[in-house]
């Protein structure tokens, strides 16, 4: 669904990305896992058209990306829940997720959506009339996941949805992201918490310093020695 | 004084104010946009008066007909501004594009003079409105019934379209988060360039008013016009659209009372805005209904 090619993306001459490749497939939740600066956020940005990239290609079902203005990728169904939720405090909750729906003319259908995502996250339908800028910072992510979600996407990427947030509310988090995709949005999920993220992830792919160093299914990588020591805090000798 | 002269007084200084806000409503907007001074604001308000003239007194287009055309056309104008002046350089630091505006002011100003000449020109105020009732022992012209009437239907129409439909919605989404409102799917040109031109819009029929009830107009009437109304903004809260109509209100009545209270200091007129400007700075600097916004992290 969607295909990355050698992608790579310089600040002022320092390479973020040094050629990663990628692939994602419909109907599949796949993780980018790695350290801070490894250039996760970074790729989610170049594929939303952030970011502008020095080379390399993208495609979403055979459509060159690289070509598309960010404001057209809500219409071909690709939204991002970005980094630190970036919610618009001044609006309500409602706003925020008609806002979500701003590309959508189909008036019937965006009801119904709002009525998916109250049933998601009902806590959003209990403040539905509150400045956005007054709820948790939990009740702030699911409102970006909600917002997003009124896109309708076929491709939902998510940059750290689970910052901050207290470990109840990550379970939560999770729970809620396999939910979604269930139903049929395919994923693509950025995590420092590299243990949740592979557990949920039909593939994974670890990031360092602007690389992809390793690729397989969740599975694998959650076995992997080597991620074990780097990212899920277990010593080698414990295995 | 009695209580008709000061009734009076107050009638003119609401009436001023009136146009003070319609002129500041723009600067404040762009700036909720944008986070820049239009400086070519007041100019643009000033091209207002002159796009006027011409409809009615060179093309001898009826004034009902006139005065929505220069609307349209004065809107265009500071979208035109936009597109050549900001949107190119949007991305530099604020200081260019402030450079940026004040050269789009000075050279509206000094186009005007090159293109229409310096000479001030009258005004051609169709006297239905210019008329003087008498209302008790005071004359008033019926005009300044009229800018109230006109700049508060204006006002509920401005936040109707701001606060009830999609296009002020997004609007307001730009103005929080630019990058964040371009994932949701809002063209951000689009939207800024509309921020402009009904800033302008509401700049003309300001400035339609102000040429009847002041019916001289020359290059430079934005000047002082478009400084005291940034400074409106700034003291209601520049980024509230509520703050700039309290502040051109607070501007408008203040000065008109300033001169009637203490006329000798009508020479001071126009200081009494800069004053008011230190003094809110000094004070509140974030203005009457500014607020500093808390970040949740």
């Amino acid at each position: 669904m969607l295909k990355i090619e050698d992608l790579v993306v310089a600040y002022g001459g320092i390479e973020a990305l040094k050629g990663i490749s990628l692939e994602v497939e419909e109907g599949k939740i796949i993780t980018l896992v790695g350290a801070n600066g490894a250039g996760k956020s970074t790729t989610l940005r170049t594929v939303m058209g952030l970011v502008k990239p020095v080379s390399g290609r993208i495609f979403f079902q055979e459509k060159d990306l690289l070509a598309e203005k960010t404001h057209h990728l809500a219409q071909l169904q690709i939204t991002l829940v970005p980094e630190g939720r970036r919610i618009f405090p001044k609006l309500t909750v409602m706003e925020n997720l008609r806002i979500g729906a701003y590309c959508r003319r189909d008036e019937k259908e965006i009801k119904t959506d709002l009525e998916w995502v109250f049933s998601l996250f009902p806590i959003l339908q209990e403040r539905s009339w509150q400045l956005a800028g007054t709820l948790s910072g939990g009740e702030q992510q699911m409102l970006a996941v909600g917002r997003a979600l009124m896109s309708r996407p076929r491709l939902l990427m998510m940059d750290e949805p689970s910052l901050g947030l207290a470990p109840l509310l990550v379970k939560e988090i999770f729970r809620i992201i396999k939910e979604i995709n269930r139903q049929g949005v395919t994923i693509l999920l950025i995590e420092q918490n590299a243990n949740a993220a592979l557990q949920i992830a039909d593939r994974g792919y670890v990031m360092e310093t602007g690389r992809i160093v390793l690729e397989g299914s969740g599975r694998e990588l959650l076995a992997n020695q080597e991620v074990k020591a780097a990212y899920l805090g277990k010593r080698r000798d414990q295995g | 004084m009695t209580l008709d002269l000061f009734l009076q007084h107050l009638s003119n200084g609401i009436s001023l104010g009136s146009l003070y806000a319609l002129i500041a409503i723009g600067y404040t907007m762009v700036y909720g946009v944008l986070r820049l001074i239009n400086f070519a604001h007041g100019d643009i308000f000033m091209m207002a008066t002159y796009f006027a003239f011409f409809g009615i007194v060179t093309f001898r287009i009826p004034w009902f007909i006139t005065f929505p055309l220069v609307l349209v056309l004065t809107a265009a104008l500071g979208m035109t501004v936009e597109a050549v002046a900001y949107r190119p350089i949007r991305e530099a630091p604020k200081i260019s594009i402030l450079i940026s505006a004040i050269g789009a002011s000075f050279f509206l100003e000094n186009l005007t003079i090159v293109l229409f000449g310096g000479v001030p020109k009258p005004f051609p105020a169709p006297t239905l409105f210019t008329d003087v009732v008498q209302v008790g022992t005071v004359a008033i012209q019926k005009l300044t019934f009229y800018i109230p009437i006109v700049t508060v239907l204006s006002l509920l129409a401005l936040l109707y379209l701001i606060n009830k439909t999609k296009t002020g919605m997004a609007m307001r989404a730009v103005s929080m988060d630019q990058e964040t409102a371009r994932v949701m799917g809002i063209n951000i040109n689009h939207t800024i360039a509309f921020t402009f031109g009904l800033g302008s819009f509401l700049a003309a029929v300001g400035g339609i008013m102000w040429g009847m009830k002041f019916p001289q107009i020359q290059p430079l009437m934005g000047v002082i016009p478009g400084l005291k109304c940034f400074i409106a903004a700034v003291i209601g809260g520049i980024g509230n659209i509520g703050g700039a109509v309290i502040g051109g209100f607070i501007l408008g009545i203040g000065e008109i009372m300033l001169v009637a209270f203490l006329p000798n200091l009508t020479g001071y007129r126009d200081a009494f805005a800069f004053v008011l400007l230190i003094l809110i700075l000094l004070s509140k600097p974030t203005g009457i209904l500014g607020e500093k916004t808390a970040e949740k992290v």
